[in-house]
């Protein structure tokens, strides 16, 4: 086999989820500070210049020299043009233009607003007909879109495999792009929570999104200042869980759903290991080196506990320390709502560590009905 | 006083054919312009008069905009794509290759395949515009609500889309996405409780009557799979979507107009 040069190496390693999540994790409070303290954190690494036209270039630069190095391989030229995977290419751009769009914005919002002045909507306000001002704008957009789709539709033929065969399964088989997100929460959740519950706590945390945030700051403008603690929240679903997850679950996954670094061989044969043991037969066989009870509950008692205490005692501890002023803010019902659902989600985040780092595949395991945690 | 030179297409734009379809000529003055909006069922949509920072693309970046277009070029391209292909096993397959092989310059199922991929990442970009110009705050909450539901739709139009071609893509997208479905609490096989709904031996929920039979028609991907997606792709989600769209643009209209600071 070829020797990978130094770069590629590294970008293999490190691109591993097992170490790129919780870097980014690590990275992703001082860049969308939640808390005034981790804000001024922010501003002392001068962060808030990546919202800046120099920022914006040098996001640019650093994506387009990443892709440009990456297509002169052969294995990551594969996996980025496969014509399916283009639009998530596409993707990433986009979502990274116009994050970037929006926090610069949002900086030059909360600079104006430190000056005492208004936002530069307010600026705006005075009514303009939509006829022609409007209209010919959608026109335009209309037109840009049509060639975009034409000329897309021209270079790229839309992929069609061999016909369908029941009796033959395509290694890796993946969902559509969009649910890779939630195939790839399958690797640390069993189907109950990841395909069904997860999805529905999903949809349902969206729409809560208007009754839980009662700032009345910060509405019809683009600010950062005005709600930090909701921005940051919001980036950690959309960029870390939403959009992270599905570039993984795209281009990092390969045949049995193994990591495969972008430079890397989709080799079928490739093994991972499965070490993976619950926290029962840690508790009972590790720790006390006894045989697993028979009771079922007395069992799982361990994990029982630890989801008890995660979701019943915790809340309570975070509202007395962390979350205090939030508390304060939101009031009881919003407030044990939104833990919750914070809860349930960084459960996901803490269950990638537990395998990666201590190998725990459940925290509850009842196989006997189905119920896995 | 000199008379206004008259344009020369003023024959057909006074003509009483004309003027019965278009109640405003081409729009000159101001109240004309209103009026264009006002009297037309298309443009009605918006206000005859805005903010001005709200027609700049870098407040609302067209997105909303763009996804209601790319819907009705899904619709088009989706109509003539019907002309052509089947929802039967035997031909499905074969009618795409037609498609792909026998109609000159046939770009249409491109434009909709990659159209459809381009409307799940417009909504995905509107819900992020929208959030980030908090507009989604008193008194529009419940219409977040609808975009949400709106997202939800798009992707299962999506979706059901994906099975279409009914090639190993299609086929095996499906399987793995509807295999949760079977592991859903209480009425999928593979979930938990699903052992709960028995009277004595006999278990109401197995291979042939939970969430995932109800969602492919039967216990794998099939031909009932295939006509049932079919269906909900081309009527059935089209239809809810657009009730759900109509509420959606008639409470943008309700709850204030587009969103700006007080």
């Amino acid at each position: 086999m070829e020797e990978l040069s130094w770069p590629k190496h590294l970008i293999n390693v490190l691109s591993n989820p097992k170490y790129l999540f919780p870097l980014l994790l690590g990275l992703f409070v001082f860049i969308f500070p939640p808390t005034d303290r981790l804000h001024r954190i922010h501003l002392r690494l001068r962060l808030d210049r990546l919202w800046t036209n120099a920022g914006g270039v040098f996001l640019l630069v650093l994506f387009l020299s990443f892709f440009l190095f990456g297509l002169t391989d052969p294995n990551f030229r594969l996996i980025v043009t496969k014509a399916d995977n283009v639009p998530i290419v596409g993707l990433i751009f986009l979502v990274t233009f116009f994050l970037w769009f929006s926090m610069k914005q949002a900086l030059e919002n909360d600079r104006r607003m430190a000056d005492g002045k208004k936002p530069i909507e307010a600026d705006d306000k005075d009514p303009v007909l939509v006829w022609p001002d409007l209209v010919y704008g959608e026109f335009i957009a209309m037109i840009v879109c049509t060639i975009l789709l034409i000329v897309w539709s021209i270079v790229l033929t839309a992929p069609l495999e061999q016909p369908a065969n029941p009796a033959v399964s395509p290694n890796p088989s993946k969902a559509p792009w969009y649910f890779l997100g939630l195939q790839e929460m399958l690797v640390y959740f069993d189907p109950w929570i990841a395909g069904v519950v997860f999805p529905t706590v999903i949809i349902i945390g969206i729409m809560a999104i208007p009754y839980l945030d009662n700032n009345k700051k910060g509405c019809g403008y683009y600010s950062f200042a005005d709600r930090k603690m909701a921005v940051s929240v919001f980036m950690f679903f959309w960029l870390v869980l939403w959009i992270f997850l599905i570039v993984v679950g795209t281009f990092l996954r390969g045949p049995n759903w193994n990591f495969f670094g972008p430079f890397e061989v989709w080799k079928i044969s490739k093994l991972e290991a499965l070490t993976n043991v619950n926290l029962s037969e840690l508790i009972y066989m590790k720790l006390l080196n006894r045989r697993l009870p028979d009771n079922i509950l007395v069992r799982e008692m361990g994990g029982f506990l630890v989801i008890l205490g995660y979701f019943g005692v915790l809340p309570l501890i975070l509202m007395k320390t962390l979350f205090r002023k939030l508390h304060q803010d939101l009031g009881n019902v919003r407030f044990s709502f939104f833990t919750i659902m914070l809860l349930m989600s960084f459960s996901l985040p803490i269950k990638m560590m537990l395998r990666w780092f201590f190998n725990i595949k459940y925290i509850v395991a009842i196989p006997e009905y189905f119920f896995n945690i | 006083m000199p008379k206004a030179k008259k344009s020369f297409l003023a024959p057909i734009t006074e003509s009483q054919i004309y003027r019965s379809i278009m109640r405003v000529g081409i729009p000159s003055t101001r109240r004309e312009r209103m009026m264009i909006v006002l009297s037309n069922v298309f443009i009605h949509l918006h206000p005859a008069r805005i903010p001005k920072h709200a027609v700049k693309v870098k407040y609302t970046w067209c997105m909303g905009g763009l996804t209601f277009f790319i819907f009705l070029v899904l619709t088009v391209t989706g109509i003539l794509l019907m002309f052509y292909y089947r929802p039967v096993t035997e031909y499905a397959y074969g009618d795409i290759i037609d498609l792909k092989e026998q109609v000159p310059l046939g770009i249409m199922r491109e434009i909709h395949r990659w159209g459809a991929h381009l409307m799940v990442i417009t909504v995905w970009l509107h819900m992020f515009r929208v959030f980030m110009t908090g507009s989604y705050k008193p008194p529009r909450e419940f219409n977040w609500g609808v975009g949400v539901v709106l997202l939800l739709l798009t992707m299962f139009l999506s979706f059901t889309g994906y099975l279409l071609p009914w090639d190993q893509l299609a086929i095996w997208a499906i399987t793995v996405g509807s295999r949760m479905a079977g592991a859903t609490p209480f009425i999928g096989t593979s979930g938990p409780g699903s052992a709960l709904l028995a009277l004595g031996d006999v278990n109401f929920v197995h291979e042939a009557s939970d969430a995932r039979f109800a969602m492919l028609g039967g216990r794998f991907v099939g031909e009932a799979t295939l006509l049932r997606f079919y269906v909900l792709h081309c009527i059935g989600l089209p239809f809810i979507i657009m009730i759900f769209m109509i509420v959606h643009f008639w409470r943008v209209r309700k709850d204030g107009g587009i969103s700006g600071p007080t």
